[in-house]
């Protein structure tokens, strides 16, 4: 085909201007590339700006571990660099044990921690006050992990673009991806094409749409903000059975999960739906879930709420993210599905996605995140 | 799990905000039958402008309307904030520290308007406020006995308030009028034949002003003080004033409050939400009135209410008959909205350094950085803060011709405990109160 006029030329498009893709743009600029991020909206305008900006350490599967573990080590390299506006907080997360059966999966779940390299610490009952006096009494203990961190998404999104536009990237925002072929040429809702040598496709739950055979689905959360309480809690709070509430496969789950912002606000989470027709807030599910964080933090009752929102994560059946080459698109590859870990996880897939361009070797093994997985039984992706 | 919304309760017709508009709405619809559960925010019915101060009471065509109200039969909740509607047909109120489900089957949206506040260097001071948040704060015992005051901004309303403060015994230097000279004598040519009476209520006002300097085509420039005002400095696009002052009291216009419309995706136009003759929104069964249809004052308010009312109640015929006093009152307001037209040099009044979003203190050069409204709150925070934008966002609609933000409940602030639902107790008691 020739190329006209209006055609870009480049060696990477990435097709999403979320925090994957902004982290990938600056990944690959500062490494020499001609870049060209391609964002139907403006820049963090969708899951990225509904998430809680919690850096954490997740352990359901080894494979989770190894790539929190290594994309918090990233984090850490990084924070010390991000200007007030990013609103970074190394408050630690402080997981919750309800019962004695739960405090017995805290003292595994130490150890499975201290396995992948992540200090934490048991909190027997009265310790556990002493962190949070606001949680209840009655609770039987929780496990501390300090170096877990919130930011705040949307301008860390800015800073990656930033740093990518400075080393030569071009964004360009309100432009639609309206296709994308195995050889890398890209087709944009205004009619202009660009073609590059490798297309990441960074689309977040729109990733489907432009290689349809990612097995992505949305899943919707809502969040609550709140009025600023400076100090109420001094840990981003999760109850332990949060991967439980993680791993429901169908249907609806809420999970108590709270997070104090550098503002002195405080989120309130988190529910996970699959199948939801719209982005509208659900007073029913909001009400779920609220109930569940009263069951921990009783006081949360007479704080003043501003705003819910929702949001979708892209998830995927197994709940580790798609890194790697598009079996059915030769030229393109994803760096989506990341579900509820993006914002922790962005920095380490772009790493990843880096090193396989390059031919180098990660410095963890990639396998458990190609997209091939799904493929290796001959079957089709979804 | 409890359930979250045990306390329920029907009505044929909710009225949402109890200011004029809303009350001549549930009074009238009442009158023709329905059955009307009235809520209102605050403590108090009849909006901000027949609010009585402590001690007082309400003006007698207030209470002419809570009598009619009260004789047909209408249910009144004061301190009842309805936050979300969700499913559609069912709205979630806050009274105090109880929450509730409302089941409705015809919905009137009354919910009034707020200040416009703009932004120029110095506004974020102390005793910098709104004319009307001061007249509130005045009426609850705020004392402006010897304070000098500057007023500015534009409208009737300046006078109105200028002439109110005076009577509390403040000196009333200068009323700054942003319209000019010119737009005023035109309307002051109109004003005759479409509204006698205004004309006699500004003359009026005007003789209760003798010692104060009526200022047209002029506006604020800036606000000075170290911790509190001291002083403002003002212009007329050529020369400029600094007067000493220690209050100065800014009413730059009323906008329409249009949380409630954005949450059930109403129709809106420049001026307000759409409505047609009838007051009928573009929502199914939802009727709209007051000021969030467009500004017009309180007789419109009325006559708008008691057309919605009658055609919420389906008589037709009786809301028919107000069509002609509607149109004389809007093409009043439409003259208003003429004349007092914000001029574009109040666009250029904030410095890059002006905190525009006072909630989360967001300066005019971050915000003129994006792009739009979205970005500007992503990135910037402005508009995230416990206002929610009301102030800023409403600023920036007229300071960059952005839309607003897409609306999310709650509408209003409320209790994170009111989003967790009622629990049973309270649902027991709500039940046995029903009529
Ligand atoms: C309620 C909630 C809470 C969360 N909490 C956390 C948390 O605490 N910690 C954490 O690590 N993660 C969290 N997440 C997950 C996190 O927000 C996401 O994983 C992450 O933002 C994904 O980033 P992304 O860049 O892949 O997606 P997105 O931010 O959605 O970006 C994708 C971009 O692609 C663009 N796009 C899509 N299709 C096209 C197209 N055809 N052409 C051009 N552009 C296109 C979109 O406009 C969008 O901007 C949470 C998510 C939710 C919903
Ligand atoms: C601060 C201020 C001062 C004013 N001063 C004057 C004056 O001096 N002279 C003059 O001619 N006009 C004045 N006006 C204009 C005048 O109030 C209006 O023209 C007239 O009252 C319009 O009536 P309304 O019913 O549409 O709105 P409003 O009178 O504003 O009534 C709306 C009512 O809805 C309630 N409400 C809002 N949201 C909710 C919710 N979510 N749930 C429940 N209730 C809710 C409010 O509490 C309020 O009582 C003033 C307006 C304001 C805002």
């Amino acid at each position: 085909m020739s190329t006209r006029a209006s055609d870009i030329r480049c060696e990477i498009a990435i097709v999403g201007g979320g925090i994957v893709g902004a982290a990938c743009a600056a990944e690959f600029a500062a490494e020499g590339c001609r870049v060209v991020v391609l964002e139907r909206g403006i820049a963090a305008g969708e899951a990225t700006s509904a998430g809680m900006g919690h850096l954490v350490v997740l352990d359901d599967s080894p494979a989770q571990l190894a790539l929190t573990v290594y994309a918090r080590r990233l984090w850490h390299a990084l924070l010390p660099q991000l200007p007030a506006d990013a609103e970074v907080d190394v408050c630690g997360t402080l997981w919750v044990a309800e019962s004695d059966e739960e405090m017995a999966l805290v003292e595994r779940k130490r150890d499975v921690l201290a396995g992948g390299g992540v200090a934490a610490e048991v909190l027997a009952v009265d310790e556990l006050r002493r962190a949070e006096p606001q949680l209840r009494a009655g609770l039987a203990g929780g496990l501390r992990v300090p170096d877990d961190a919130v930011i705040y998404p949307p301008t860390v999104t800015r800073l990656l673009l930033a740093r990518a536009a400075d080393a030569g990237a071009q964004l360009r925002t309100r432009v639609a991806v309206r296709h994308v072929e195995g050889d890398g040429r890209v087709h944009l809702a205004d009619g202009s094409r660009v073609q590059a040598d490798l297309v990441l496709n960074a689309a977040g739950t729109g990733a489907p749409a432009l290689s349809p055979a990612a097995p992505i689905r949305p899943r919707k959360g809502h969040l609550v903000i709140t009025d600023r309480y400076p100090g109420w809690v001094h840990h981003q709070l999760i109850e332990l059975g949060y991967l439980r509430s993680t791993q429901a496969a169908a249907g609806e789950s809420v999970a108590f999960n709270i997070q104090p912002r550098r503002t002195g606000q405080l989120l309130i989470g988190s529910s996970r739906q699959f199948d939801a027709e719209t982005s509208d807030v659900e007073m029913r599910v909001v009400a779920k879930m609220v109930q569940r964080a009263r069951e921990y933090l009783p006081g949360v009752e007479a704080l003043s709420a501003l705003r819910i929102w929702t949001g979708f994560r892209a998830a995927t059946p197994d709940k580790l993210p798609l890194i790697g080459p598009s079996p059915e698109q030769p030229r393109v590859w994803l760096a989506a599905g990341h579900e509820g870990l993006g914002i922790t996880t962005c920095l380490a897939t772009a790493r990843l996605l880096r090193d396989r361009w390059r031919g180098h070797a990660s410095e963890i093994d990639a396998a458990p995140y190609l997209p091939q997985r799904f493929t290796a039984a001959g079957g089709s992706l979804a | 799990m409890t359930d979250p919304c045990a306390s329920e309760r029907d009505g044929d017709l909710v009225v949402l905000g109890g200011g004029p508009a809303g009350l001549a709405a549930a009074a009238t619809a009442a009158e023709d039958g329905l059955r009307v559960l009235l809520l209102d925010s605050t403590p108090w019915l009849g909006g901000p402008i027949w609010r009585p101060g402590p001690g007082a009471t309400p003006p007698r065509v207030a209470q002419r309307w809570l009598a009619r109200a009260d004789s047909a039969g209408v249910t009144i909740w004061p301190q009842a904030t309805a936050f979300a509607a969700c499913p559609p047909d069912v709205l979630h109120v806050e009274r105090g520290r109880d929450v509730c489900r409302v089941r409705w089957k015809q919905m009137i949206l009354a919910v009034g308007a707020h200040e416009l506040f703009l932004p120029f260097p110095g506004w974020t001071l102390p005793n910098v406020m709104g004319a009307g948040g001061l007249q509130l704060l005045v009426k609850s015992g705020w004392p402006v006995r010897g304070r000098r005051v500057v007023v500015a901004g534009t409208g009737p309303l300046l006078l109105a308030v200028a002439a109110y403060l005076v009577r509390q015994g403040a000196h009333v230097s200068d009323i700054l009028e942003q319209a000019s000279w010119s737009a005023l004598a035109q309307f002051a040519s109109r004003l005759a034949w479409l509204a006698p009476s205004k004309l006699w209520q500004a003359a009026t006002l005007q003789t209760r002003l003798l010692r104060t300097r009526y200022r047209p085509g002029c506006w604020p420039v800036a606000a000075h003080g170290a911790d509190r005002l001291d002083a403002v400095t003002f212009t007329d696009g050529t020369r400029r004033w600094t007067r000493d002052c220690d209050v100065l009291a800014c009413a730059f216009g009323l906008v329409p409050q249009l949380r409630w419309p954005g949450l059930l995706h109403c129709r809106l136009t420049p001026r307000g939400v759409w409505v047609d003759d009838y007051q009928r929104t573009s929502c199914d069964r939802v009727w709209a009135a007051g000021e969030i249809t467009g500004l017009g004052g309180v007789d419109l308010a009325l006559v708008e209410g008691q057309i919605a009312g009658h055609a919420a109640a389906g008589n037709n015929l009786a809301a028919a008959r107000w069509f002609a006093r509607r149109a004389r009152l809007q093409r009043f307001a439409a003259q208003l909205d003429r004349c007092f037209q914000l001029r574009t040099e109040l666009r250029f009044l904030p410095t890059p350094e002006t905190v525009v979003c006072r909630c989360e203190d967001v300066t005019w050069r971050a915000i003129e950085a994006c792009s739009d409204v979205r970005a500007a709150k992503l990135y910037t925070r402005c508009g995230m803060g416990s206002c929610q934008g009301r102030i800023c966002q409403t600023a920036l609609q007229f300071l960059q011709n952005w839309s607003a933000d897409h609306v999310r409940p709650p509408a209003a602030p409320v209790r994170v405990g009111s989003l967790a639902g009622a629990d049973q107790e309270h649902a027991d008691a709500e039940r046995t109160e029903l009529p």
